[in-house]
C-alpha cells in the first residue's frame, strides 16, 4: 500500500484516504460535526497501517446512517438490507474465505433488527470484523428509539425519556463468544485507528462499538449542546479501562463511557473448527471449500 | 400388472417407511417399472398409526394415491382399525398375526405371520418390518426373492445387512412352509397355526 | 458445458423429490447452501449436509430465514452457486433478501416445498398457495422466475435448470415444489456428468477501469463480476445507476427497475417451458402445475373416455407466465380449466389471457391433499358444455 501512499503524497490536494474512498461519491450524506466520517477515517488509515490486501477486502453494511459507510468505500463493497449485513457477510465469508469481511452498520441495525444474527455469529464465531457504531438512537430515520437509548434519554418514539433498558453491547458480544470486544468514542481517534488495525489483523467475530455523537437527533432531542459539546464531553467522561469486566460497562444517560479493548482472544472461527470436525471424521474424504470461492472453472 | 395400490401400515418405530421404500426400490429399480411411494408425516411418524402407500405400475404412476388398496399390510390393530375399510373386496391383507386380529370380508385373502417373535428369535426386534417384507414377498410375488433383496441390502444401515437379510429370509421362509408349496418346514406352534388356517384361504 | 462430477450421483435411485432436490442442485454445481429447519423442506438440505463435506461445499444451518437468504445473496457475490431451502412460513420472511437478490441481480435459487398455508397452516400437509407470492411476494416491482415440478425426476432435472436459468438472466430463481412432490419416494435417474447441461457463471472480462456493474442496453443481461477480483465495486439495495451508485430520482427508478422487469418480460418467449397435449382441436384445455399436473391427466383420460375432446397444457415454468400461448388459445376452445392447490391463483392469470373468449374454469382445492379426479372432470365436463 505504501505505493498507493507515496502517490497521494506527490498529488496533494488530495485528502490522506482519498484512495480509499469513492470520492466520485463525495459529499457525504452526514451531518456536521457526525461522527461516523471520524470513524471511517480511523478505518482506512486502519486499512493503510495494517497493509491488507484491498482486492480481497470487502465491505457490507445494513440501513441506516452508518449503513452509508459500505457506499463510499473504494472495496467491494455491499450496501444491503436492514440488518442483514451480518449474514449477508456470512455468505461472503463462507463462499469465498480468503475475503476479509467487515461489516460497517449502526448500533440500531446490527443489534436491533439485526440482533438475532448479531448473538448467532458471534456464537458461531464467523471471522467477520464489525464495526458498530454507536449513536444511541436511529438518526436516518429521525430519532426514534433504539436498543442502545440510555434509560431516560428522550427519543421521537419516547417522548418522555426511554423507560426500557438498553443493550450493553461489549457485555452481549462477549457473552455470545466474540474473540476481540472493544469501545472507544470517535474523540479517540488514534486509539480506534489502532483498534481496527489490531482487529483487522486477528479472526473471529471481532467487535469494536464506537460512540459517536448525532447532533442532529440524540443532542438536539436530550438538549446536550453541539456535536463539539457532545466530544468535550465524551473527553470528560470516557474511563479508559483495558480488560474491564463487559458486565459493568454499560451506559447510563450522560455518565461515564467505559472505553477500552475488553476481549482478546484466540478461538477457532465457525470455518476452522468446520474443517478440523470433519477432518477427524471423514479423513482425506474431506474436501474444503476452495479459499478462491466454490467451483467456478471451465 | 397395470397398476396396484398398496398400504402398509403400523405403529411409528415399526419401519413401516422402510418397508414401503424397500417394496418401492425393488419395484422401481431392481425391477424396472414404476413406484410412487407416498408416506404419513407430522405426529404419527413419531408413534401412534404410521402409513404409507405405494402405487406400483408398469406404466408411469400419475395418480400418487392410492384409494382402494389391492394389498395391506398392517402390523397393529391400530391401523387395521383405521384403515380395513378401504381394501378392495377381493384384495389381499397381509398381517402381524400376534398383534392383529383381522376380519377380512368374503373374497379377501388374508396372511398372517408372528414377524414380531421372528425377530425376535433373530435377537433384534427392530428387523420386525424385514422379517414382514420377506413374507410379503412371498405373498404378493410381485417381484422376484433375488430383487427385493438387493433391495434390503441398498436401503438398511450399512453394517446390518447380514441381520437384515435373515430376517428377510425367515419372512420368505415363513410364507413357504405355511403357504407355499415345497418350501422349507420350520417349527410352528400347532395348535395356533390350525386356529389361523380358519380364517384363511388362499 | 459440463458439469463437475465431483456433485452427481450418476446412478438409478429411489429418492424423494426433497433428496432428488438437493442431488440436483449439487450436480449443478450449487456448494453453497444457507438454510432454516422447516416442514417439509429439511430433508433438501439433511441431503445436502451429509454430501458437501466430500465436495468442497458449504452449508450453514442459519438463525432464520432472514439470515438465510441474506447469506445466499452474499455468497452468490463470490462466484459459488448458492441456494436456499424453506417452505410456506419461511419463505415469507426471505421475501425481503429475495428482493434484495432481485435489485442486486444476484444469480440464486430458493427452493420452497409449499405446504398449506396461510400462518403455520398445515407443516406436514401439500398446498400450492404460494405460487403468486413467489411472483409478487417481495415489495416493489420485479420478476422473477419460477419452476414446478411433478417428481422426483422433475425435481431433480428442474433444479439444474433453475439453477442454468439464475446465471442466464441474473435473477433469483424460485424452485416451487410441493409436500407432494417433495415426499413422495419415485425411481431418479441420475445420469453421468458429462451429460448435464450447466450454465456457468460467466465473469467479465473488462477491466476495473472498464467495468460498470450494472452496464446494458434494453433487455440485455449486465456482466457480472465477483467480491475479491480487485474490482472495488459497489451495490446496493437503494434504486442505483450503471455504476451501483444509489440515485434517488425517477429517472433512475426507471432506468433500474424498468430493467429488472424487462430482462424477464423481453425475453419470456425463451425463458416460458410447458408440455402441450392433445391441444388441436381441443373444446376444453386443462392447465396445471406441479402435482396437480398429475392429478389432472388422470381426469382427462376419464373425459377422454366419455369423448370429450380435452388438451392438456402443463406449466413447468409458471413465472414468466405463458401468457403469448394462452391468448392464442383463447377463442379456439370453449374453455380452460385450472386446478390448483389453493383458492385460485394461476386461474386469474389464465383468465387475464383468455380475456373473455373462452370461458375460464377455476377447481379450488384448500390444501391437505391433492383434488379428487372426479371434481375436476367435473369442471371439464361443464367447460365443454
Amino acid at each position: 500500500m505504501s505505493n498507493v501512499k507515496q502517490k497521494v503524497r506527490a498529488e496533494e490536494a488530495e485528502h490522506p484516504i482519498a484512495p480509499y474512498l469513492r470520492m466520485d461519491r463525495i459529499p457525504h450524506i452526514w451531518c456536521p460535526t457526525c461522527g461516523i466520517g471520524t470513524v471511517v477515517k480511523c478505518y482506512a488509515t486502519a486499512l493503510e497501517e495494517a497493509e491488507v490486501d484491498l482486492d480481497k477486502t470487502a465491505i457490507i453494511s445494513g440501513i441506516g446512517c452508518t449503513g452509508r459507510v459500505a457506499g463510499y468505500m473504494k472495496l467491494d463493497a455491499f450496501h444491503t438490507t436492514h440488518g442483514r449485513a451480518i449474514p449477508f457477510g456470512t455468505g461472503l465469508k463462507l463462499g469465498r474465505p480468503e475475503l476479509n469481511v467487515t461489516v460497517f452498520s449502526g448500533d440500531g441495525d446490527l443489534v436491533g433488527i439485526g440482533g438475532n444474527h448479531f448473538i448467532h455469529a458471534a456464537r458461531r464465531n464467523i471471522d467477520l470484523l464489525v464495526i458498530l457504531v454507536n449513536n444511541f438512537i436511529y438518526a436516518m430515520t429521525g430519532g426514534q428509539n433504539a436498543p442502545t437509548t440510555p434509560l431516560v434519554a428522550r427519543s421521537s418514539t419516547m417522548p418522555f425519556g426511554n423507560y426500557e433498558a438498553p443493550f450493553n453491547i461489549p457485555n452481549l458480544a462477549k457473552c455470545c463468544g466474540a474473540t476481540y470486544v472493544a469501545r472507544w468514542t470517535c474523540l479517540h481517534i488514534r486509539r480506534v485507528t489502532k483498534a481496527f488495525r489490531e482487529a483487522l489483523g486477528k479472526k473471529g467475530f471481532r467487535v469494536i462499538e464506537v460512540i459517536t455523537p448525532c447532533a442532529t437527533l440524540y443532542s438536539r432531542l436530550n438538549k446536550l449542546g453541539t456535536g463539539l459539546d457532545l466530544m468535550k464531553f465524551y473527553h470528560d467522561e470516557a474511563d479508559i479501562c483495558h480488560g474491564a469486566d463487559t458486565r459493568d460497562v454499560e451506559i447510563d444517560f450522560q455518565s461515564r463511557i467505559v472505553c477500552g479493548k475488553f476481549v482478546d482472544e484466540e478461538k477457532p472461527t465457525f470455518s476452522e473448527r468446520r474443517e478440523e470436525h470433519y477432518r477427524n471424521k471423514l479423513g482425506d474424504d474431506f474436501v474444503g471449500m476452495p479459499s478462491e470461492g466454490g467451483w467456478l472453472h471451465e | 400388472m397395470s397398476r396396484a395400490e398398496i398400504r402398509i401400515t403400523g405403529f411409528g418405530g415399526q419401519g413401516v417407511v422402510l418397508s414401503g421404500h424397500i417394496v418401492g426400490h425393488a419395484y422401481a429399480v431392481n425391477a424396472g417399472h414404476h413406484a410412487t411411494m407416498i408416506q404419513s408425516f407430522g405426529p404419527e411418524a413419531r408413534g401412534s398409526a404410521c402409513s404409507t402407500m405405494l402405487s406400483i405400475s408398469e406404466e408411469e404412476v400419475l395418480y400418487p394415491y392410492i384409494r382402494r388398496p389391492d394389498i395391506f399390510v398392517v402390523m397393529s390393530s391400530e391401523g387395521y382399525e383405521k384403515y380395513c375399510d378401504e381394501l378392495k373386496d377381493d384384495g389381499t391383507l397381509i398381517y402381524e398375526k400376534d398383534l392383529v386380529e383381522p376380519q377380512p370380508k368374503k373374497g379377501q385373502k388374508a396372511f398372517g405371520v408372528p414377524s414380531t417373535r421372528i425377530a425376535e428369535s433373530l435377537g433384534r426386534t427392530i428387523v420386525q418390518n424385514i422379517v414382514m417384507v420377506g413374507f410379503f414377498t412371498g405373498v404378493t410375488g410381485i417381484v422376484s426373492r433375488e430383487d427385493m433383496r438387493k433391495a434390503v441390502e441398498a436401503s438398511v444401515p450399512s453394517g446390518t445387512e447380514e441381520l437384515n437379510l435373515k430376517a428377510f429370509d425367515a419372512g420368505w421362509d415363513y410364507y413357504q412352509t405355511e403357504y407355499g408349496e415345497g418350501g422349507d418346514s420350520k417349527d410352528e406352534e400347532p395348535q395356533e397355526k390350525a386356529e389361523e388356517e380358519g380364517k384363511e384361504d388362499r | 458445458m459440463k458439469t463437475d462430477p465431483a456433485g452427481v450421483l450418476t446412478g438409478t435411485h429411489y429418492f424423494d423429490g426433497d433428496w432428488a432436490c438437493g442431488e440436483g442442485a449439487m450436480a449443478a454445481g450449487c456448494r453453497f447452501v444457507a438454510g432454516y429447519p422447516i416442514t417439509p423442506s429439511t430433508e433438501v438440505v439433511e441431503r445436502i449436509s451429509g454430501r458437501f463435506p466430500t465436495m468442497g461445499g458449504t452449508f450453514i444451518q442459519m438463525e432464520d430465514e432472514l439470515g438465510s437468504m441474506a447469506a445466499v445473496v452474499g455468497a452468490a457475490w463470490t462466484g459459488t452457486k448458492c441456494m436456499t431451502v424453506t417452505s410456506g412460513p419461511g419463505f415469507s420472511l426471505m421475501m425481503e433478501n429475495i428482493g434484495l437478490g432481485a435489485m442486486m441481480e444476484t444469480p440464486c435459487v430458493v427452493v420452497n416445498v409449499q405446504r398449506g398455508g396461510p400462518s403455520t397452516g398445515l407443516p406436514t400437509m401439500t398446498g400450492q398457495a404460494d405460487i403468486m407470492q413467489a411472483r409478487w411476494g417481495s415489495h416493489g416491482d420485479y420478476e422473477l422466475i419460477s419452476l414446478s415440478p411433478q417428481s422426483p425426476q422433475e425435481a431433480f432435472d428442474l433444479v439444474i435448470e433453475a439453477f442454468n436459468l439464475s446465471e442466464l438472466y441474473r435473477v433469483p430463481v424460485m424452485f416451487m415444489m410441493d409436500e407432494c412432490v417433495g415426499h413422495m419416494t419415485e425411481k431418479v435417474i441420475i445420469p453421468p456428468a458429462e451429460e448435464i447441461e450447466i450454465v456457468q457463471r460467466k465473469l467479465s472480462d473488462k477491466s476495473p477501469e472498464e467495468y460498470l456493474p450494472y452496464d446494458f442496453e434494453g433487455k440485455e443481461i449486465p456482466e457480472i463480476i465477483r467480491a475479491g477480483d480487485g474490482y472495488r465495486f459497489h451495490t446496493t439495495g437503494l434504486t442505483h445507476d450503471k455504476r451501483g451508485y444509489p440515485v434517488m430520482s425517477a429517472e433512475c427508478q426507471e432506468f433500474n427497475v424498468r430493467h429488472l422487469v424487462d430482462k424477464i418480460r423481453q425475453n419470456a418467449d425463451d425463458i416460458v417451458r410447458y408440455d402441450e397435449e392433445q391441444i388441436d382441436g381441443a373444446d376444453v384445455v386443462v392447465i396445471a402445475y406441479g402435482i396437480t399436473a398429475r392429478v389432472t391427466r388422470m381426469a382427462i383420460d376419464m373425459a377422454r373416455e366419455k369423448g370429450v375432446k380435452v388438451g392438456f397444457m402443463r406449466l413447468i415454468v409458471v413465472w414468466p407466465f405463458p401468457e403469448k400461448r394462452i391468448r392464442e388459445l383463447a377463442g379456439n376452445v370453449k374453455g380452460f380449466v385450472v386446478p390448483e392447490i389453493n383458492y385460485g391463483q394461476v386461474v386469474l392469470e389464465v383468465e387475464r389471457c383468455a380475456a373473455g373468449k373462452s370461458t375460464t374454469v377455476g377447481v379450488p382445492h384448500g390444501g391437505g391433499g391433492v383434488h379428487d379426479p372426479e371434481v375436476i372432470l367435473e369442471a371439464i365436463m361443464g367447460a365443454a358444455q
